[in-house]
């Protein structure tokens, strides 16, 4: 518990992770209202409302390497280790504070673009969450954000730099995932199983999309069920973690 | 007490720290000394656990640092000044590291009046000058009230008003019976400052002893002479079995005797002096010729 308080310190006693969970928020909610705003294709459904939630993603987990590549930058790591010499048990109280931040500003995300496309939207009869997958679409966000952030956490923790660390994710994120799919042959079924593909088929997936216009938003592909995806994404996430904590244990601060 | 055993670092093909062995004891202050590169920093992150040891092992009371509980309250440590978040308050930073340990968040407020940072406590580290960068790494290494302390190059960087402070501190330190570890490159400081000192270069152990001990012992005592019977008086002192060299014109320089005896020898022949002085080397030269050989990066010199 102490060490938990000890992260919640460092992180809150800098500026940049406020600057994050703002940006994260504006951006995913600001582009959600420009989208419901100007919906002119019959009644908004609860997707429309949460497909913005990708800008907010890329920003949470920048947010998240930073919490770590910046104690290595300024050396607190060596402080840190000097304190809690067995190394694990800080990194893995920066770990739940960060990914519990994380999560908390995806259901922010999710809950504050549902709302505001409910005040925005000419045609609200399909946006009330009435099911299960409703529900899904729009606390998913926050599982999500929460889950990346434990990702960009082992990313940080391994590469050590802000900008090293900061570009693998956001060029694996935004280019290589995508650039995967023009491979011939088995691009296709190589991106299906690229974890922020399937991770946007978890908040994304829906049975039916028949409210979505064809190309719009991420792509929903993917052979696991919308939890399964969710799983799979999770899974990711733990392993480059824990490969984070036995390198940072083997290796000199 | 720290023990450093058959302490070994190695990177690569290069050996930065090679079978070092030394203790240091508390209630003294010992100077951990050498020329840059050395590695002496190399040691002491090792004696932190910061630094995993190829070989051989460092133990402070009788433990390996890792298995120490609440570290921060057993050994203190001042690596670098600049190990601080650059935007977070001087407060905030001795707070989180008093948190990690279990110190109560008054002694947060005690330290920093100790080293005189009280007024910007609340202001951002990275605004802060060398000297009060540096004070505030010693108070995070006082939060714990440890036993140990550890010090890497305290002095580099500060105007001598600094220098003295921190120095009578160190020593103010040693005299309540702590063990007190403090590195630097320069000699004269450190003959200042340390009871004892741990000499190394290139990684190994070139000598441990006090300080009085390495000074005299290293610091080749000399006679000058000037005589007009400088040539017969250099064969009767080289017949006593002094070593003599001859330095210009009828000057002569007699090792391994002291004035006394040179005067004797000359009273003895009936010969006459001009000028008789003891000479006594300088510290910087013995520790250039202690660790001549292992100065990692030379500069040419002259030429």
């Amino acid at each position: 518990m102490t060490l938990l308080a000890v992260e919640r310190i460092k992180l809150f006693s800098t500026r940049s992770p406020w600057w994050c969970m703002l940006l994260a928020l504006g951006l995913t909610v600001g582009i959600t209202a420009i989208i419901a705003g100007n919906w002119n294709e019959g009644p908004m459904p609860v997707l429309g409302a949460v497909f913005a939630h990708t800008f907010g993603l890329y920003v949470v987990m920048v947010m998240a390497a930073l919490a770590v590549t910046t104690e290595y930058r300024f050396g607190t790591i060596k402080a840190t280790f000097q304190a809690v010499p067995d190394r694990i048990s800080p990194m893995v109280a920066k770990a739940a504070v960060v990914t519990a931040l994380a999560a908390l500003v995806g259901l922010a995300a999710g809950f504050g673009s549902w709302g505001l496309s409910w005040l925005l939207a000419g045609d609200t009869s399909q946006l009330a969450l009435e099911s299960a997958n409703d529900w899904r679409h729009v606390a998913g966000v926050g599982l999500v954000y929460g889950a990346g952030a434990l990702l960009a956490l082992g990313v940080g923790a391994l590469v050590r730099q802000t900008a090293g660390a900061v570009s693998i994710i956001l060029v694996f994120a935004l280019v290589l995932e995508s650039v995967v799919g023009l491979i011939p042959n088995i691009g296709d079924d190589i991106q299906k199983w690229m974890p922020f593909t399937v991770a946007s088929k978890f908040i994304m997936g829906d049975p039916d999309q028949g409210g979505m216009p064809a190309d719009a938003g991420p792509p929903t592909v993917g052979a696991l069920s919308p939890w399964g995806s969710f799983g799979y994404f999770v899974a990711i996430a733990v392993a480059m973690f824990v490969i984070s904590l036995v390198v940072v244990k083997r290796r000199d601060a | 007490m720290i023990e450093a055993i058959g302490l070994t670092k190695r990177y690569g093909n290069t050996v930065a720290v090679d079978d070092l062995s030394f203790t240091v004891e508390p209630g003294r202050v010992t100077g951990f000394l050498g020329p840059n590169g050395a590695g002496k920093s190399t040691t002491m992150r090792m004696i932190l656990g910061l630094d995993r040891p190829s070989a051989g092992k460092v133990l402070i009371d009788g433990k390996p640092y890792a298995k120490l509980d609440r570290p921060l309250r057993t050994v203190g440590a001042l690596l670098d000044a600049k190990w601080v978040h650059p935007n977070r308050s001087a407060r905030a930073h001795l707070q989180w590291l008093a948190k990690s340990n279990g110190i109560p968040q008054r002694r947060v407020d005690e330290v920093l009046d100790v080293v005189g940072l009280t007024k910007v406590a609340k202001r951002r580290a990275g605004g802060f000058s060398l000297g009060m960068s540096q004070r505030l790494g010693i108070a995070g290494a006082l939060l714990g009230d440890p036993k140990v302390l550890l010090f890497d190059e305290p002095v580099n960087g500060l105007d001598p008003e600094g220098i003295l402070w921190i120095r009578r501190f160190m020593q103010g330190l040693a005299a309540e019976g702590r063990t007190v570890l403090v590195s630097s490159h320069l000699l004269s400081e450190m003959a200042l400052t340390a009871q004892d000192l741990v000499v190394i270069g290139r990684g190994k152990l070139i000598s441990q002893s006090t300080t009085t001990e390495f000074v005299e012992r290293s610091t080749e005592n000399t006679v000058r002479v000037r005589s007009p019977h400088a040539d017969k008086l250099g064969a009767m002192l080289v017949d006593k079995g002094f070593t003599v060299r001859e330095d210009g014109e009828g000057v002569l320089i007699v090792s391994g005797a002291t004035s006394d005896q040179v005067g004797e020898v000359a009273a003895g022949g009936g010969l006459v002096l001009h000028e008789l002085s003891p000479q006594r080397g300088s510290l910087e030269e013995a520790f250039m010729q202690l660790t001549g050989d292992s100065v990692e990066y030379h500069a040419e010199t002259g030429k």
